[in-house]
């Protein structure tokens, strides 16, 4: 079974999309290997952007939308075919700026998907606005002078919609990320992982990340959610990582 | 002038249940053996406001209804100030004066709004019809409650039975009054549920929508129906989510539709264009209102032909399907899902409020339904979903299926569904997916594109497409020259041949719809080239009405 495609990759030299894709795969090759996933039950979509190019890198059913769309695409693809697992992949400019609406309303429902976000706090394929996670005073080609606008955390928009799993990971922790997706894929319900990917050519952040990220421990209870606030919350001096929350819940379409 | 026709208007307040009332006795009429056509008028509120419904109904078939009315129906002061004037010199009005609704609800307890069932009961009287077929009537729509309003029904015709009220001279009475058992199965039914009746025989599988007037009701009816059929109705967070949603489950090989209005619509663009380039089977009904923007959103128009023609950015193939009245919008409905799966790309139909709303007496012939899969693959070998074929058709393989990977993108793509920008592959692929055009100009020919009706020979021609068809053959019945009536319901592509054919020889051409800008003479300028200068056009909101449209087009003709 070879996961990836002959398709040239374009994606700049180390860019930290590799990893993502490297950890998906590994993390499919595993769940296949175990017998949990069969490869053609698998759709990946994705959104428009330098992070929506890993569609035509994978070797698997794929759709690749319009910016911000790809969540209703797979949730109607989900719904359709419920034998289907259904991964998205988004970049923060169209997970959190062009399609948030999407994003609410999925976890709202539950529906069984898997959200990867390619945060990398930019609009990157457009060569370097800022987005809804841009820090406030980023300089970009369309703020010259720095945004005016405080970011949001999407982690704690996700938990308030009613994301059963809510996770974050680095692009350049390939392993720890490879085996968050594969819980993701195994979690049955809206499953959100954020995965800090930085822009090596945009907004290179990682000397900022390197020196503040630390791991959850993996072996708590998940389904607190006023430790799951709390650390969501935590982000300037200290950017915890892994899964903050997991819960078993109806999803949309199983009212048995 | 002499009605053909004749016209019972019931007015109320919202909440009244002026709309029911109408409804029923449209039923009862036709289970009369009459032929029927009920609108209905409401403002865009929940109580208050003036609704009306109108029911117009003959031994022939009826195309629309009239404003000249026979007995007016009112429960509320505004219906006999609005309407008094529309009353034929022998019309009647049935108001509490005359027939006191709610005193006779009163006496025995019922609530307020079975008084229109005391109405339909002087109704009955009135025109001598049948009033043991209301109890069937009323059983389907109330269940339990059928009793009471049976009771009521019955006081209602003894009331002005006891007062010897004067009946209807009978040109109703007797033989028009029963089917005979010959004639086919015909049920009173709106435009929107006969556009679900035909998406469903033709195989729907998933249907989403988000609320939007005039398209609500399919909703409405299809929820209804998803555990009885196995359907899945689906209402998502807005418009943007409805059409990705549906071109993901199509992308999956299950059968999908989505319906809205303008407004709507608009929010579906980028979306319509993908389903363009990802070739994604789709219906998409689209009920006009009156633009631009909100609009008057409870009434009619014919003014998103030219958007819906044009939606999407791009150049690629679509189909725009225009239904007319009820039975039509049956069939289209399920040739809408069978071309867009035989040829991989949206397909709108186009209806709007008169049409979605306004129930007629029609009869659904389902033999002339067979369902289309299109080009399906079967074990393929290096499956290639946008594989060049000789007619641009490329077979479907599905997720799922295995040792397939089927690859859709919004990309411009090579076969197999990856992003190119291959100057050579970009120009196949836009003429690969135009060839599907082509095929579809040819398969036309053998296809009902084109409606004709009245005298085939004449030089004066009429030319008009969706609701409007239905006050154009009834305002025929009342012209002074003989006319050829051309209703196109292939917007998309417009058999320009058979237009051109047909208009051959042409006196006068005459240019009949909804809107202000003459759409459809634009588009038909676009494709033949002939330029339509008579145009009788309506942008009140309101639909045509036979006499007033035959009025104008004899001075057209004259
Ligand atoms: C409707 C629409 N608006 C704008 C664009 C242009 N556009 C392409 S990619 C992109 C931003 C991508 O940013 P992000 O989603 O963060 O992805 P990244 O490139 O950073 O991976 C934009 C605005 C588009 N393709 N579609
Ligand atoms: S611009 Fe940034 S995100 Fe895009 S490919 Fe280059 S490094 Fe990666």
């Amino acid at each position: 079974m070879n996961l990836l495609t002959q398709t040239k990759n374009t994606w700049c030299p180390g860019c930290t999309n590799f990893g993502i894709l490297a950890a998906f795969k590994g993390a499919i090759e595993d769940l296949v290997k175990n017998n949990e996933i069969k490869t053609e039950e698998v759709v990946v979509g994705s959104g428009i952007g330098c992070h929506g190019k890993i569609s035509d890198y994978l070797n698997l059913n794929s759709f690749c939308g319009l910016h911000g769309r790809i969540v209703p695409v797979l949730s109607g693809a989900k719904i359709a075919n419920p034998n289907l697992k259904v991964i998205a992949f988004e970049g923060d400019g169209d997970a959190y700026a062009e399609g948030i609406e999407h994003l609410v309303h999925a976890a709202k429902r539950n529906i069984d998907l898997t959200l990867i976000v390619h945060d990398n706090q930019t609009f990157a394929l457009t060569t370097g606005q800022f987005t809804p996670t841009s820090p406030k005073g980023f300089k970009g080609k369309s703020t010259p002078e720095g945004s005016p606008e405080e970011p949001f955390n999407p982690l704690f928009l996700m938990l308030s919609a009613g994301a059963t799993f809510i996770a974050r990971s680095y692009a350049l922790e390939v392993k720890k990320t490879q085996e968050i997706i594969k819980e993701a894929i195994r979690h049955k319900g809206f499953s959100f992982i954020e995965i800090i990917q930085p822009c090596l050519s945009l907004n290179d952040t990682r000397d900022h990340y390197q020196k503040r990220i630390y791991w959850l421990n993996e072996s708590r209870q998940k389904d607190n959610i006023d430790f799951a606030f709390e650390k969501i919350r935590e982000w300037n001096d200290k950017v915890p990582l892994g899964i903050f929350y997991q819960i078993n819940k109806k999803t949309y379409g199983d009212f048995n | 002038m002499t009605h053909v026709a004749s016209t019972v208007l019931i007015g109320g307040q919202a909440g009244d249940g002026a709309k029911e009332a109408g409804i029923n006795l449209g039923k009862l009429l036709a289970t009369a053996g009459q032929e029927v056509f009920v609108s209905v008028d409401y403002p865009s509120v929940i109580k208050g406001g003036h609704i009306f419904s109108r029911i117009s109904f003959s031994k022939e078939k009826i195309f629309s209804d009239y404003k000249k009315i026979d007995l007016l129906i009112a429960f509320n002061n505004e219906s006999i100030s609005f309407h008094q004037k529309e009353l034929k010199k022998d019309g009647v009005i049935f108001d509490e004066s005359c027939l006191p609704m709610t005193q006779i609800t009163k006496e025995i307890n019922a609530p307020a709004i079975t008084r229109t069932s005391v109405a339909l009961g002087a109704t009955c009287y009135y025109f001598n019809l049948e009033i043991e077929n209301l109890e069937k009537i009323f059983k389907e729509a109330f269940g339990e409650k059928a009793e009471i309003n049976i009771k009521l029904a019955k006081k209602g015709y003894q009331y002005l039975k006891t007062k010897n009220f004067k009946q209807k001279p009978r040109r109703l009475k007797g033989s028009g009054l029963r089917p005979k058992a010959s004639e086919k199965k015909k049920i009173l039914i709106d435009g929107n549920q006969a556009l679900a009746l035909g998406l469903i025989k033709a195989g729907l599988n998933v249907y989403f929508a988000y609320p939007m007037t005039p398209a609500t009701s399919i909703l409405h009816f299809l929820a209804k129906k998803e555990k009885e059929l196995g359907l899945k109705v689906v209402q998502p967070e807005n418009e943007i989510a409805v059409i990705n949603m549906a071109i993901g489950a199509a992308y999956t090989g299950q059968k999908v539709a989505v319906g809205t209005s303008g407004g709507g619509f608009d929010l579906m663009q980028e979306a319509m264009s993908l389903a363009g380039m990802a070739e994604i089977p789709l219906v998409i009904a689209v009920s006009q209102r009156p633009g631009p923007s909100t609009g008057v959103p409870t009434y009619t128009s014919q003014s998103d032909l030219r958007s819906t023609r044009f939606s999407g950015h791009g150049e690629f193939p679509r189909i725009l399907l225009a239904p007319g009245d009820p039975e039509e919008a049956y069939l289209l409905g399920a040739q809408a899902l069978n071309l867009a799966w035989e040829y991989q790309a949206p397909v709108i139909v186009l209806l709007d409020k008169h049409l979605s709303e306004s129930l007629m007496t029609s009869f659904f012939d389902s033999s002339k339904i067979k369902i289309e899969n299109g080009k399906i693959a079967h074990n393929p070998k290096d499956y290639k979903r946008f594989e060049t074929t000789s007619d641009g058709i490329s077979p479907m393989a599905f997720p799922g299926m295995k040792n397939v990977v089927v690859k859709a993108t919004s990309y411009e793509h090579d076969e197999q569904g990856i992003t190119t920008e291959d100057s050579q592959i970009i120009k196949e692929m836009q003429e690969k997916r135009f060839k599907k055009l082509q095929l579809l100009l040819k398969e036309q020919k053998s296809k009902e594109t084109v409606k004709v009706y009245g005298d085939k020979k004449s030089k004066n021609i009429i030319v008009s497409w969706g609701s409007t068809k239905g006050a154009v053959l009834e305002a025929m019945k009342y012209l002074k020259k003989s006319v050829k009536f051309i209703q196109p319901l292939y917007l998309e592509p417009l058999d320009a041949e058979k237009i051109k054919n047909h208009f051959k020889g042409a006196k006068k051409i005459i240019d009949i719809e909804g809107n202000l800008t003459g759409q459809l003479a634009s588009l038909i300028r676009e494709k033949t080239g002939i330029e339509i200068e008579n145009k009788i056009l309506k942008y009140d909101s309101r639909p045509f009405e036979p006499i007033e449209l035959a009025k104008k087009i004899n001075e057209l003709l004259s």
